[in-house]
């Protein structure tokens, strides 16, 4: 049992008030909440050892150092990584992805085949179309339902010998969607293609190990787990992140310059160019370390109690549609009001305190699929309540009164 | 009526309103009852998308004024865009160019225009200007 009080006290923006009502903030999904714990680490850092890393002599820049490599470490135990040089800071789960697309386009010729899923952000599927400009590679895609689940059957249809790279999310950020990567992954190393997961979405609910996975690459972003923005994580088997070239060049990343040659650094320098988010990544470290003494199985009852305590309220609604009805989902609930666009119903809600996203979510093609502008999406983290609940489904009531 | 005529009358009624809730079922209702542009018009020429909602302009001169008709697929951009037709159309261009929306601040509706709120109406009124650049230079 969570100890709601206790953990909302550890959230301050939850005490704020937006248009004269008390915060209701249901876009958990885009960005979540940060706890006193971790705003915390980044007053002491700014306040007691702001200093370049891997560089100086100097104590402040020992502490720094020590710290962000312990963050490191704490990253490395949370995903139950082997070593911690497979873990690689990065500024958040777009630059994770635009890493590994860029260093395959090395490893891949015309005709070889990338696989990723039609549940994705549509901003992670340009690196993959930019890569397959770029090698003559080819891209398929795993189709939906109804349900916004994946096909799996057509997944074994497509995959074959010249698969190379099999792409997509743990959870799906659009209808919330829990991916079966065990089988994605198992099925892709069948073929000898390597598998990356994108966990923006699954880390804020989920403590996914990367060994059990046997997953290749696993990304995700800070600032949906309680953390900073700016700070993400790329975890890569020790094998593959060897064979992948650095992405950017520049400081940290070179073990000796010359004009005609430069050696690399070893992992994880190799891909961390230049002076890194110090703050952002200690800060990450903080906010795993908050995350896991709430726990991570706790979380996920009590999300999951929330889901169906708020899709039972909702559907009860006329004329109230949701979209993503698959039997394993997490705390997201997207839905629209029959004749109503979503950005109405938005606007209204936030007139009420109520913080949820409208739009299409970053998922264009899952909108296409189910034909519709958007949504109304909102998603629930461990510090919401039903009271909370309560408020959105009275706000969505009253946002149909006056619209329609 | 001139624009700022028109403006002050509309700041005007939006002053008898006593909360939000009036100001918007105000406007969801205007965005219902108005048959802001004629279907021929509402085609891909004529949009402007925002990430969020859609809103279509269509503008002719009518002598040497100019007559917009608009429309959005969300009914409170809707509502606002039949307040700024209200403002802008059937004027002469160089009054449009010179006028500006500092009213819509006045009757609570702010945050509808800034350009971080992606619902097509700040890249709508750039439009209404330039069909009012457009149409000057036609005029001269
Ligand atoms: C599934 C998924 N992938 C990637 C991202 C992008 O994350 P970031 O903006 O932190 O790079 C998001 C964020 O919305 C997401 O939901």
């Amino acid at each position: 049992m969570l100890d709601l009080k206790k953990i909302r006290a550890d959230f301050p923006i939850l005490k704020r008030e937006v248009n004269g009502k008390p915060l209701v903030y249901f876009d958990n999904a885009a960005t979540s909440q940060t706890p006193q714990q971790v705003i915390d680490v980044i007053i002491d850092y700014y306040s007691n050892y702001n200093a370049n890393i891997h560089r100086g002599v100097h104590a402040l820049s020992q502490e720094a150092t020590d710290k962000y490599e312990a963050a490191r470490h704490t990253i490395q135990k949370h995903f139950n990584a082997k070593h911690a040089h497979e873990i690689i800071y990065t500024s958040g789960t777009t630059h994770s992805i635009n890493l590994i697309a860029n260093g395959f386009a090395s490893l891949l010729k015309k005709g070889d085949e990338i696989i990723v899923s039609a549940l994705e952000h549509h901003s992670n599927i340009v690196p993959w179309q930019m890569l397959c400009e770029k090698t003559g590679a080819i891209l398929k895609v795993i189709p939906m339902n109804q349900d916004g689940e994946l096909v799996m059957h057509e997944y074994d249809n497509l995959l074959n010998e010249n698969t190379k790279l099999v792409f997509t999310n743990h959870i799906s950020n659009a209808l919330g969607t829990i991916n079966p990567i065990e089988e994605i992954i198992n099925k892709a190393h069948q073929v000898g293609a390597a598998v990356l997961i994108d966990g923006a979405q699954a880390c804020p609910h989920v403590k996914p190990d990367v060994q059990d996975l046997d997953v290749d690459f696993y990304v995700a972003s800070a600032h949906k787990m309680c953390g900073p923005t700016g700070v993400g994580m790329l975890y890569g088997k020790e094998e593959w992140l060897n064979k992948l070239p650095p992405y950017q060049g520049g400081g940290e990343m070179i073990a000796e310059v010359s004009f005609t040659k430069t050696t690399y650094a070893g992992l994880p320098h190799k891909f961390e160019a230049g002076t890194p988010n110090i703050c952002g990544g200690i800060a990450f470290g903080a906010a795993i370390d908050y995350m896991n003494t709430i726990g991570f199985d706790a979380i996920a009852k009590y999300e999951h109690e929330l889901l169906e305590y708020a899709t039972k309220a909702l559907i009860e609604i006329e004329g109230l549609k949701i979209y993503g009805t698959a039997n394993n989902k997490t705390s997201v609930v997207s839905f629209n009001l029959e004749g109503i666009h979503p950005y109405d119903v938005g606007t209204i809600l936030d007139k009420l305190g109520i913080a949820v996203r409208t739009g299409h979510h970053c998922a264009q093609p899952i909108m296409d699929f189910f034909k519709i502008p958007g949504t109304v999406r909102a998603s629930f983290a461990f510090y919401n309540t039903k009271e909370e609940i309560d408020a959105l489904v009275s706000g969505v009531k009253k946002a149909k009164m006056m619209l329609s | 009526m001139n624009i700022q005529e028109i403006q002050n009358e509309i700041i005007e009624e939006f002053s008898m309103f006593e909360d939000w809730e009036e100001r918007y079922q105000y406007m969801i209702d205007l965005g219902k009852t108005l048959p802001l542009i004629e279907a021929q018009y509402k085609t891909e020429d004529n949009i402007i998308k925002g990430c969020q909602s859609k809103v279509w302009v269509h503008a002719e001169l009518k002598e040497d004024k100019i007559a917009f008709t608009a429309d959005s697929d969300a009914i409170i951009t809707k509502g606002i865009i039949a307040i700024l037709i209200r403002v802008f159309s059937n004027q002469h261009p160089a009054a449009i160019l010179e006028a500006n929306t500092d009213f819509i601040d006045q009757i609570g509706l702010k945050e509808h225009l800034s350009p971080t709120r992606a619902n097509g109406l700040v890249s709508m009124i750039k439009q209404l200007k330039l069909y009012a650049i457009a149409y000057q230079t036609q005029l001269n």
